[in-house]
């Protein structure tokens, strides 16, 4: 199975990157652009073959390593 | 007793990961500033030499700061044993790089983020001592200011209202910069665990251990651990 994790800065968490990206959006012609949020992606196989308990497995690795849950959030997709 | 603890030689161990850049710098800070002895400790180490008094952990781009900073390093199999040394009571102290390292594993609260100014800031900033009580500040006795060098790009603490007013309210914020150059919360440059023993600060001592390097605050502080251990 593919495991596919986002992990985006929590709400509330000031995202500089989101906001310089937000900036230059404006700057070129995109005045429209709002909330510009920067995450990353990490996507990986994984050796399971029941989606519930892969994902419950990808939680376990975003506690543990891929995210930092005292500034970020994560959303895992399983397929 | 007190004889035989000064006659012991005072020992301190540097951590270096792969991309530490500071290690070196910690060893001769330490050295010449407390006259302590030094040993190198490589990340794959299971174990950490005998009778240690501090154990730090240096400024640098551990792991290439991949994922987050800190956050690789966090994992490295000698981590396991600077936790339970720092659950013993051994003086640890996160410097940068090793601040992140420390917010990581769980040691510290909070976390770094990216400086609120998006830039790299390499400059000597002026910090207040807000507790000159703890184990690292003690030798700095009437002196309530420092001047050390701070150098990141990820040195933004954050941590949520209520770990921040607890910080403060338990006399865990240490430094606090007097102009605050990353948009750091609530001006804060270093902080220590609840027992006191774990110090994580953004600001290198080991830049500033001698007036040729602008500053000799630093060296204060590594005397300041061996005075108290």
């Amino acid at each position: 199975m593919k495991a596919t994790v986002h992990v985006f800065l929590k709400p509330g968490v000031l995202d500089v990157q989101g906001k310089a990206v937000e900036n230059a959006l404006h700057g070129l012609g995109w005045p429209s652009v709002k909330e510009a949020r920067v995450g990353r992606v990490i996507e990986f196989d994984l050796d399971a073959t029941d989606a519930e308990a892969a994902k419950a497995e990808v939680k376990a690795m975003c506690e543990k390593l891929l995210a930092n849950t005292v500034i970020e959030s994560y959303r895992i997709d399983i397929a | 007793m007190r004889t035989v603890l000064q006659a012991r030689a005072m020992k301190a161990a540097v951590v270096v990961f792969p991309g530490s850049n500071c290690d070196r710098d910690c060893k001769v800070a330490i050295e010449r500033s407390a006259g302590a002895r030094v040993e190198m400790v490589w990340h794959q180490e299971t174990a950490l030499p005998d009778d240690l008094d501090l154990i730090v952990l240096p400024g640098g781009f551990s792991y290439g700061d991949y994922l987050r900073c800190g956050a690789m390093a966090a994992q490295s199999p000698v981590m396991k044993e600077v936790v339970t040394a720092a659950n013993n009571g051994v003086a640890v102290v996160g410097i940068c790089n090793g601040f992140q390292v420390l917010t990581e594993v769980g040691l510290l609260p909070g976390a770094l983020l990216r400086n609120a100014g998006l830039k790299y800031v390499c400059k000597p900033v002026g910090l207040d001592i807000v507790n000159g009580q703890t184990r690292f500040t003690a030798g700095y006795g009437e002196q309530r200011q420092a001047v050390m060098t701070v150098g990141n790009g990820e040195g933004n603490y954050f941590a949520d209202e209520e770990t921040l007013d607890r910080l403060e309210g338990e006399g865990q914020v240490v430094f606090r910069y007097q102009e605050n150059p990353n948009g750091s919360a609530r001006n804060i440059a270093g902080i220590v665990n609840k027992g006191g023993n774990v110090l994580g600060l953004m600001p290198h001592p080991d830049r500033a251990f001698d007036a040729d390097l602008g500053s000799e605050d630093g060296a204060v502080l590594f005397r300041s651990i061996f005075q108290s251990a």
